[in-house]
């Protein structure tokens, strides 16, 4: 279609105020759309999408974004218009309207930064492979946070957002390379094992002190990175001369014995009482970061008591694991000892070992890291670590990495841990909202009632010939004759053969059977409704469905999982497990689905997003999601209407093109129109009476996978 | 199609093959061989079981008859199945089968990956009775004198679903295999492919570093196998953080991330 002619004032007047619901928020559109109306059409039409769009985000944005659009709209191209909008809502979205109010005033700034990242080196995006790098180095696996400078509390490496102190994106981003290892080289190389705390409470210069503690430490942990990963060192060297910084000759001279292989943190220690008066120290290169003493001890202390009793602990269970019948007594008396085994590869030249009555004693993963942990911290394992754990001297939720209760979030202060975080389909805004929803797994509190045997027994003869169906459907081997290969003689087709080739005509080499193996290899998840409005008689008949297809599922041998969801707001979106994979139907998955409860609303596309990332998580060769609903998706949000529905419809688009085969179940009469567009045509059964969705769901499962 | 092809291979060894014991699996192995207990090979792939078992036939100068076996194999396939020559059926005996006939060793690579009925004919040979039913002949096969029954598994990445069942895993002397430790490991290298003793070391420490990363992002880390093809990269002028790169990071792992952290690891360190 070819553009029309320039809108007038009036008429991008009224298209504004209609979009920036002026009636009631009573802002002033002439100005702007006057300037709009000196545009061609094309430029027109595109600039009021925005407009549009924002606005179904926030109205004073839109109206901020106009005002700044037409005058900043020759600096800006199109890519860099629709990333501004785009980062403004993503702000908005995490940090509310001033914030993303900042961002749409000052476009300069956001220019320049966006110029920035282009050659900077963004923690975001190198998050990954750093961490993956920084595992892949020995010792403490670290963990990798964002903070304002580098350093690190001897567990995680705290590094800046961005890095744009070098001239290009690669040297920055070796610059973070080169903090992490020079973080990670803290521990490995036994920084932390002087109280660098207390002596630095005992200075009468600390601010002299730490600097040069810092200055000569670094010096000797460089030398241990130059043995260890001389590639990397190289790096080092390029970035110290890409930034000229040159070390003096007699700085070198005076911290050559820092450099040699044996030097240790107390000789960094020593060296700096001995020049504190007459030394300032030289300014630490960029990837040194900065030392800090008071976090790392607070790290330190809770870390010692904790892997202490959790060795403790793990000596019992090794020793119950070697013979069955230990009694108390024995276990007391038990000779743990720690070996050092040399090994010149470990800074310290060894590394450690236990053993049980003088026998190497063979040590799952997670005890030989926590071994190296404990030696990276005091070189050794100390007489006091080998005793086993008495019955009662450690609480097991201590030693245990703790993990987050989904429910606690909501007392105290709100946090995030632990919780999945996904996208959202924004159809007005026609782009993703960013970590949206914060998704919770819970399980489903087992009810031991009668509901189950009830089930069982009013379905029993359905369930025996749902069990007979289902049997058939099992991997069916087919003899397959007349074959050019096979197992087997096609006796038959050998026979008409050798007819032929005695007549004189061309005898057929299709004389072979052949066992042909159907496998199914099928994993599944059924993902039901528990929003509010399922409560009564749906309930039942979701439960009695479950039970039903559980017991069909199992003659059949397909793999299954169940989940319910429900969720009430982006904030609280929680997933219920009933039955896993590996969970086998068992008394306690029967009590779960006796235990299931109507919760709060139906948001869908999470639960869609998380259970479709758990299917891609098993190896089948088809994976389908079905889902089990009684309507519309809903949240009290701005969920209810079409938001709901494009994102539901979003998500599954997002399934297919993992090639999961989504399909819905309801009992919503009224369904037909959203959920053709949802799941199409054949993605779908209406059953329209309650009380037939038990006896429906096994079928309509038989169907689906024959 | 024609006949089907098998990947099997018999060969009788005639020069020591080189393998670098690691603890006492020589000795045991004798001495299952002596008492006619089947062998069962635990570890991750590329430690060295395959050089093992040529090691031990030559050893014990037997001829071996190696299956590797996948998805598609069958109890036919292993046992034997009839043909079609002008006009004649002629049986011909599959690799096990001809193993039980000669008395010879039959290795199994990977076993978990065939499919299920071929436990069925494994079992009765791996207990003691040593026989091998051929329903299609409806013979009953007694194992010769010197049959060794020795199949090797994963545990660690196959699914579930392939676990070896405890009635299989029951019948077999398990040798639990491993990567050598630092020492025997760069040794393996420098002779295997004859780089310097200080690219054989740097090699190991990279390995080291992604067997570090196994379960934080790997499935496995770098295998001993790995390391030799790198070295023999190496040996050919191929520079080392690329050599690392396309033998040993393309085989890991396809993620991008993965890959690129990885080849920071090997640029650190060369
Ligand atoms: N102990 C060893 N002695 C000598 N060479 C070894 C040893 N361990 C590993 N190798 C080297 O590693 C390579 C791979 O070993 P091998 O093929 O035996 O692995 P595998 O355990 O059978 O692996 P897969 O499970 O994948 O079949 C060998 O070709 C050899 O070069
Ligand atoms: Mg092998």
């Amino acid at each position: 279609m070819p553009p029309g002619k320039p809108l007038t004032t009036g008429q991008i007047e009224a298209q504004l105020d209609d979009y920036l619901e002026v009636e009631f928020s009573f802002l002033k559109t002439v100005a702007p759309a006057a300037v709009l109306a000196t545009l061609k059409r094309q430029e027109q039409d595109y600039i009021i999408d925005w407009v549009k769009r924002v606005a179904s985000t926030n109205i004073q944005l839109a109206y901020q974004f106009i005002n700044q659009a037409v005058t900043a709209l020759d600096q800006l191209d199109r890519r860099t218009i629709e990333a501004w909008a785009l980062y403004a809502m993503d702000i908005y979205d995490q940090r509310g309207l001033h914030p993303a109010l900042a961002i749409i005033q000052n476009v300069e700034r956001f220019v320049k930064e966006s110029h920035e990242r282009a050659f900077g080196s963004v923690l975001e995006e190198e998050i990954g492979i750093l961490l993956h790098f920084a595992h892949g180095l020995s010792g403490r696996k670290l963990k990798i946070e964002s903070a304002e400078t580098a350093y690190t509390d001897s567990e995680t490496v705290f590094l800046p957002p961005v890095t744009t102190l070098l001239a290009n994106r690669n040297d920055n981003f070796l610059c973070y390379k080169a903090m992490v290892a020079c973080l990670w080289a803290q521990s490995r190389f036994g920084t932390f094992r002087i109280p660098l705390n207390e002596i630095l409470g005992q200075q009468q210069h600390p601010e002299k002190f730490l600097p040069l503690f810092h200055a000569f430490e670094s010096v000797r942990l460089e030398a241990g990175i130059k043995r260890e990963l001389p590639g990397l060192f190289r790096d080092m060297v390029h970035i110290k001369q890409q930034l000229a910084i040159a070390e003096d000759d007699s700085w070198l001279e005076l911290t050559r014995a820092l450099r040699s292989p044996g030097a240790t943190v107390s000789d960094a220690l020593s060296m700096t009482h001995q020049h504190i008066m007459q030394l300032v120290a030289p300014s630490p290169a960029v990837y040194h970061g900065i030392l800090r003493p008071e976090l790392i001890e607070i790290c330190l202390r809770a870390r010692l008591e904790k892997e202490k009793a959790a060795l403790r602990s793990a000596l019992i269970q090794m020793a119950d694991d070697m013979q069955s019948d230990v009694t108390e007594s024995d276990r007391q008396s038990l000779k743990f000892k720690a070996k050092r085994t040399e090994d010149p590869a470990e800074p310290d030249g060894y590394r450690m070992s236990i053993t049980l009555d003088d026998q190497p004693l063979p040590l799952p993963p997670d005890i030989e890291s926590l071994l190296t942990s404990i030696q990276q911290d005091l070189g050794d394992i100390p007489d006091d670590y080998l005793v086993p754990a008495g019955p009662g001297d450690y609480d097991p939720d201590y030693i245990k990495e703790q993990e987050a209760d989904p429910d606690e979030v909501w007392q105290g202060t709100y946090h995030e841990d632990g919780a999945f975080l996904y996208k959202e389909w924004d159809y007005q805004r026609q782009h993703y909202r960013k970590n949206w929803c914060a998704v919770r797994e819970k399980t489903v509190g087992p009810v031991y009632d009668d509901f189950v045997s009830k089930t069982l027994s009013r379905y029993s003869g359905l369930i025996k010939h749902l069990r007979k169906t289902f049997e058939a459907m099992r991997d069916e081997d087919k003899l397959l004759k007349r074959q050019v290969n096979g197992d087997g003689i096609d006796i038959d087709a050998l026979i008409e053969a050798l007819a032929d080739a005695r007549d004189g005509s061309e005898m057929s080499d299709r004389l072979f059977t052949h066992m042909h193996r159907a496998e199914r290899n099928i994993a599944v998840i059924f993902m039901v409704d528990m929003s509010g409005s399922t409560k009564g008689w749906i309930n039942d008949a979701e439960r009695e469905s479950l039970i039903l297809l559980s017991e069909t599922m199992e003659s059949l041998g397909d793999r299954y999982a169940i989940y319910g969801f429900s969720g009430m707001a982006r904030k609280r979106c929680e997933i219920f497990k009933i039955k896993s994979f590996d969970e086998n139907y068992d008394n306690e998955v029967k009590a779960r689905i006796s235990g299931i409860q109507p919760q709060d609303y139906t948001r869908m596309g999470f639960a869609i997003r998380h259970l479709s990332h758990k299917l891609n998580e098993v190896a089948a060769t088809t994976r389908i999601l079905i889902t089990i609903s009684d309507g519309k998706p809903d949240d009290y949000d701005n969920y209810r209407g079409q938001y709901g529905i494009e994102d539901t419809r979003r998500a599954l688009m997002e399934a297919r093109r993992d090639s999961i085969h989504p399909y819905c179940i309801t009992i919503d009469t009224e369904a037909k129109d959203y959920l053709t567009y949802m799941y199409g045509d054949a993605g779908y059964t209406v059953v329209d009476e309650v009380r037939k969705l038990p006896l429906k769901v096994s079928d309509i499962y038989r169907r689906l996978t024959t | 199609m024609g006949t089907r092809a098998l990947k099997t291979e018999e060969y009788f060894i005639e020069t020591e093959p080189y393998y670098e014991s690691v603890g006492d699996e020589i000795a045991i192995f004798e001495a299952a061989y002596k008492q006619k207990l089947p062998i069962l090979l635990k570890g991750p792939t590329g430690c060295g079981k395959t050089r093992f078992m040529e090691y031990m036939a030559w050893r014990l100068k037997k001829s071996i008859i190696t299956v590797s076996c996948h998805d598609d194999l069958t109890a036919s396939d292993l046992v034997g199945r009839f043909l079609i020559k002008g006009g004649e059926t002629t049986w011909v005996d599959g690799p096990l089968a001809r193993a039980v006939r000669t008395g010879a060793i039959c290795y199994l690579d990977e076993i978990v990956e065939a499919r299920k009925d071929t436990m069925v004919v494994i079992h009765p040979l791996a207990d003691d009775r040593r026989v091998l039913p051929i329903e299609k002949l409806g013979e009953i096969v007694q194992a010769r004198d010197g049959f060794c029954l020795a199949i090797s598994y994963n545990p660690g990445y196959q699914s579930v679903l392939k676990d070896l069942k405890q009635s299989t895993r029951q019948r077999f002397i398990a040798l639990q295999f491993n990567y050598p430790n630092s020492e025997l490991e760069t040794g393996i290298i420098i002779k295997e492919t004859g780089v310097t003793p200080e690219l054989a070391a740097k090699l190991v420490k990279f390995a080291v570093m992604t067997r570090n990363l196994k379960g934080s992002g790997l499935e496995e880390g770098a295998s001993t196998r790995l390391l030799v093809h790198a070295a023999k990269l190496i040996g050919e002028g191929v520079t080392p953080v690329l050599a690392c790169h396309t033998a040993i990071a393309q085989a890991l792992t396809d993620d991008h991330e993965m890959l690129a952290a990885i080849n920071e690891l090997s640029s650190s360190l060369f």
